[in-house]
Formats: structure tokens, sequence, C-alpha cells
């Protein structure tokens, strides 16, 4: 019989995956934003819970800095930024619903496939954890891909560092280094991206990423 | 205390003091120094016996990679001192931005030297992680609408890489942790090399697979290159020198130490196949690009993405001669186009454009440029004397002995790219001096200084280093 402990890790994680597919979808900036937030609201608690079941304090300090830099800071910056170059009225065309759930499932189909055969010597819990924070990752990549807006973009960048935070969380006595590097790079990475946001606002009036790549260093 | 902790502490504290600098010139020297002296305590390496401890190691493969490194960036540094005071002249840049260029270069610096000798997976990913952060802000800097779409584009995709490859780390602790147990020697590469015998094999291959992918984005070997030339072309040349020359180096050393863990287990699967493949593509993608170059930089990147190819070709077929061929090419590679780039600056900055069409007769405008920037093409295409030959001649003859089909592709990827850099280099260096010229006023002695050490590699390489290689060549299975 299945414990508690077991049973709840497997439902956050699955919150997490489910919050991905929701992302693939959003058209509206703001919408996208605040799906963000809850996945990282569940990604918080997943990593609270593993610390939890595994009786390891330093889990509740990657889950403090998950609450605190992706579910509060960056939605909150992201969201000033959206406003602050009026953008927020852009609706993006991403896949429809139908097409966004198929090419979904398929990938977490695929990473089920890839992770289960292969780690068949590690706990039962391990290895769910593995195979949803690989759909996690596959499906941020998804999204980075149909995607043409930077702020989207970003968004999808910050769900695939999500499924990496689930991923190390799931695999017992990771030490912690890699966690405060996670949220580390995070930040780094969003400063950068923040100043790329405001030049690119600068020198091309949009965000749409399409526009920006006719420019090519041999169009001349 | 080992030479390696001041190596690696150096440049973090220049990058330090760089950013409160304020004169552009004073902060150019102040880079030359500390590069300078890097250099000279990355020398007492020698003088010490090879050892790891629970942060560092040095070993007989990362110890040519780290003295490499200073090397390259101290000359680096030099042509960077020169090159700068340019395009302050032309007001391409603004002091402010030089302050933050020249923190960025000793940030850079330290990124490269830490993932290099660190003894742990999850602190060489943070590295590299570093370095992708430093140069995307450095090829931003002109803040031209090109260069800020090269660098997003840097960005993106490498970001994606260095995704990949922590997902692949992280399955590297998921394998080895049952043998060794929760923490840190899990992830330390000394410990990892003693216990990798035990590791299930099957997470190991899966683990491979994502950090050959991750870190092949930031190697630049196709289909994952697309970030390279753009970066290559949009940013200041002498990061073009630093990325070429070192910034795939690392890239490929952090492969290739995963290789050898996979070599020592026996079990795993056998990276050749993957390895070859993506060096193929490589080195055929980029021998047909080079003909459609217009731009000098581009060009130059593309030739990049070729010899990159070459070298994981070269660790793909394994064995003490290939692995040997590599480890000789890789070394080659970085001072050859790095000194390729130190003249293409001053040509870019003598001409006022990248375009290759509108650059003609190098050699008589400008003689001393012109020859060396000749004989760097010679020597990167592969001919007599020079030591690219010698990898490459190496790496040729061993494969036919062993596998004459894959020769062939190999041999011709290689002839392709030749035929492209012959044609160029004549157009460059050779007829009727046209368009804009002005004179030099760099210094041309890092060009130099970079192909006789190329040259004396061709013709004479000295003993130790041969040791070393032939360590590591048998390592590397």
């Amino acid at each position: 019989m299945h414990d508690l402990g077991y049973d709840a890790a497997h439902l956050l994680g699955a919150v997490v995956l489910l919050m991905s597919f929701a992302l693939l979808y959003q058209r509206r900036l703001f919408a996208l934003l605040h799906v963000f937030t809850a996945q990282a609201l569940a990604l918080s608690a997943a990593a609270a819970w593993q610390g939890y079941i595994q009786h390891a304090p330093h889990l509740y300090v990657t889950a403090l800095l998950t609450l605190g830099l992706k579910a509060i800071v960056m939605p909150v910056a992201l969201h000033r930024i959206v406003v602050k170059l009026n953008i927020h009225r852009t609706i993006e065309p991403a896949l429809s619903v139908g097409l966004t759930m198929l090419a979904g499932v398929s990938l977490v189909t695929l990473s089920i496939l890839l992770v289960m055969p292969v780690t068949e010597s590690a706990s039962a819990l391990t290895r769910e954890d593995l195979a949803l924070s690989l759909s996690v990752v596959l499906l941020g990549l998804l999204m980075m891909i149909t995607r043409r807006n930077a702020v989207s973009q970003v968004v999808g960048f910050m769900s695939i560092e999500n499924g990496l935070i689930l991923a190390a969380v799931g695999v017992a006595g990771m030490p912690l280094i890699v966690e405060m590097s996670i949220a580390f790079s995070v930040m780094v990475a969003f400063i950068v991206f923040g100043i790329f946001l405001f030049h690119i606002r600068e020198r091309f009036d949009t965000l749409d990423m399409q526009k920006i790549e006719s420019f090519r260093g041999e169009s001349h | 205390m080992s030479p390696i902790y001041g190596i690696v502490a150096l440049p973090l504290l220049a990058g330090g003091v760089l950013a409160l600098v304020p004169g552009y010139r004073l902060g150019a020297w102040l880079n030359v120094a500390a590069s300078g002296l890097t250099l000279l305590l990355s020398l007492l390496l020698f003088a010490r016996e090879p050892g790891a401890d629970a942060l560092f190691v040095v070993d007989a493969f990362n110890i040519y990679l780290v003295v490499l490194t200073c090397f390259v960036g101290f000359t680096t540094s030099i042509f960077s001192a020169t090159y700068i005071g340019h395009e302050i002249a032309v007001g391409k840049l603004k002091p402010l931005n030089l302050r933050f260029y020249h923190a960025m270069y000793q940030a850079f610096m330290f990124t490269m030297l830490l993932a290099l000798s660190a003894n742990n997976l999850g602190v060489m990913w943070v590295a590299v992680e570093g370095a992708t952060l430093t140069t995307v802000l450095m090829v931003s800097l002109y803040r031209t609408a090109e260069s800020i779409e090269a660098a997003w584009k840097y960005f993106i995709l490498c970001g994606v890489g260095i995704a990949l490859a922590l997902f692949g780390t992280i399955l590297m602790y998921l394998a080895a942790q049952p043998v060794m147990g929760p923490g840190m020697a899990a992830m330390t590469w000394t410990e990892l090399m003693r216990f990798v015998a035990k590791v299930d094999p099957a997470i190991l291959n899966l683990a491979f697979v994502f950090l050959l992918v991750g870190y092949g984005t930031k190697v630049g070997l196709a289909p994952l290159h697309a970030w390279l030339p753009d970066a290559h072309a949009e940013g200041p040349t002498p990061i073009s020198a630093v990325l070429s020359g070192l910034l795939l180096n690392v890239a490929l050393y952090a492969v290739l130490r995963f290789k050898m863990l996979l070599a020592a287990n026996g079990a795993a699967l056998s990276p050749g196949p993957l390895m070859v493949t993506m060096g193929l593509a490589s080195l055929t993608l980029a021998g047909f690009m080079l003909y459609r170059r217009r731009d000098i930089k581009r060009f130059f990147a593309y030739s990049s993405i070729e010899h990159m190819g070459i070298i994981t070709f070269a660790f793909g077929m394994g064995g003490p001669l290939a692995n040997f061929a590599g480890l000789l090419h890789m070394a080659m590679h970085s001072l050859t186009k790095s000194a390729i780039f130190y003249a293409v600056g001053h040509v870019t900055q003598a001409k006022g454009t990248q375009a290759i069409d509108k650059i003609r007769g190098l050699t008589i405008s400008h003689p001393a440029l012109g020859w060396g920037l000749l004989v760097g093409v010679v020597a990167i295409a592969g001919l007599p004397p020079f030591g690219i030959f010698m990898s490459e001649f190496l790496l040729i003859t061993s494969t036919f002995a062993r596998e004459p089909l894959l020769a062939l592709p190999l041999t011709a990827g290689v002839l392709l790219a030749f035929g492209a850099l012959v044609l160029r280099v004549q157009q460059l260096c050779f007829g009727e001096a046209e368009g804009e010229s002005q004179p030099i006023h760099g210094s041309l002695v890092p060009l130099y200084a970079h192909l006789g050490l190329v040259l004396v590699a061709g013709v004479w390489l000295p003993g130790p280093l041969v040791a070393w290689f032939q360590t590591v060549a048998h390592l590397l299975g």
C-alpha cells in the first residue's frame, strides 16, 4: 500500500505538470504569468514536501527560494514590464488547444517511456518524479518553440528551470549547491532578460522575435 | 596550497577591481596585468605534482588546458587593449561600456578556469552557466540591432543547452547515488572515477545523451550551432577570439570528462557513434556554408564549427591515436583561431568593414598584417609545417587504418573547407588594394607569437606534453 508521503509528492508533481499544459495555450500575457505563478507555488509545495519526507531540511530552503523568486519576484517584475511596455493587450498566436494537448501528451508519453525502463534500480518515487520533471522540461521547450513574444519565451525558459528543480528535489540527498545555483542562475538570467527586454523595445519598438529575426548580419 | 587557488581567485578579484576603475586606459592595462599574473601563476602548476582536493582537481587532462586558457587570455588582453582604443576613437564604444567590458572579461576568465579545474560536476555546471552569461553581455556590447539579436539567440539556445546539461548532471548523480551514498562524493570527479565501474550503466547512458546535447550546444556542434556565427560576428573581436579559442574548448572538455566516466564504466554505451555523427555533420555543414559567407568574422566562425566537428569526430573514433590527434587539435585550433581573429580585428578596423568583397590586397596595403593573416589561414587550412597539419594527418591516417568508410567523408569535409579558405584568403590578401585604408596602430606581437607556437608544435612537441596527451588518450578510451 502506498503511504501518504508518496501520494502527496506524486500529486504535487502532477500539478506542476498540469500547469505546464496550461501554459502552452495561454494567449494573453497576464494569464500566462498567472499560470506561471501557480506552477511556481506548486513547485514550492513539492520541494517542501520532499524536504519533509526525506528529512532533508535544506530542501525547505529550496522551497522558500522558489516561493520568493519564482512565485513572487519574477511574476511581479514581468507584470510591470508588460504594463510598462504597454503590450498587455497583445494576443499571441499560440497553437490551438487540441493540437497543443496532442503534442503535450505525446511528449509526456515519450518521457515516461524514456525514464521508466532505465531507472529500474531507483525508488518508485524518484522514478516518477523524474518522468514528471522531464515532461515539464520538454513542454517548456515546446512552449519556447511555439512562442514569438520575448516575454513568453522567458516564461517558457523559467518553466524549464522549474522542471529541473522538480528533478533535483526528487533525487535523495542531492547536495544543496545545485539548488542554490539554479535559483541564483535564474535570478541572473532574469536580470539579463530584463536588460534585453528594454533594449529590444528601445531598438525595435516590438517584442515580436519573428520581426527581430529578420535582421541578419548578411542582409546587405 | 596549490597555485590553482590563486589562478581561479585572481581573475575574480581583478573583475571586481576593474568594475570600479574609471579610466578605460588604466582599465585596459590592469586587464593585461591581471591576465599576465594569472599566466605566471599557471606556470607554477608545472612545478608541482598533480593532485586533487575537495574543490579542485589538476591532472594531465586539464593542466595543459588551464595553461592554454591563461596564455590565450593574456595575449587576447594585449590585443584587446589596442583594439578598444580604436573603438573609442571612432566612437563605437563609450568609456562606461569599457569599464563593464573589462570587468566581464575577467569574470569570463574566472568562469573558464573554474570550469576547467573544478572537482565537482555541479560547480563545473555553474561555471559554464556563468561563462554563458558573461559572454552574452559582451556580445551585446555594441547595442546595435544585430548585436542584440545575436545575443538573444545565443542566450536562448545556450540557455536551453545549459538546462539540458543540468538535467544530465542530475541523472548522473541519480546513477551514482545508490553506489556512493547521498552527498557530495557522488558529484566529485575523482570519487566518481573510482566508483563508476559499479554504477548502473542504463542511467549513465541516458545522462550522457543529455550532457552531450547540452554541452554540445556550447561546443557549436551541428545542428545546435545556430548561435555561434552570430555571436562571433556581432560582438567585439577580442570576444570572438576567446569564444573560439577558449569557450568551445571548455564546453568540449566537459563532454570529454563525462566520456571518461563512460569509458571507465565499461558496460555503458559507447559514445563513439553519436560523437562521430555530430562531428561529421558539423564538418560537412560548415564546409558548405564557408563558401556562402560574405562577412569575414562569420566566415571564420564557420571555420571554428568545422574544426570543432573534426575534434569531436576524433574523440568519437577513440583509441590512443585518434584521441591524441583530438587533444593536439584542440590546442592548435585554439592558438591558430585566436591569432586569426586578432588579424581580422585589425583588418576590420583598417578597412572599416567586415564585408569580404570590400577587402582586397592586404599584403600590399598592410604587409605585416596581410602576411600574418595569410600564414594564419594556411595554418588553419591544415597545410604543413603547422601543428594542425600534424593533428589532421594523424587523425585521417588512423581513421583510414580502422574505418576506411568513415575516412572518406572526413577527408571530403576537410578538403571542402580547405577550398573555401584558400579561395577567400586569395581575395583578401592579394590583388589590388581597394577601398578605405587606415594605418593600424595595434601590436602584431600576439598574432605572431601564436603563429610561432603553432609552427614550433608542428615541428617538435615537448616531451611532457606528449606524455600527458598519451595518458589522457588512454583514459578517454
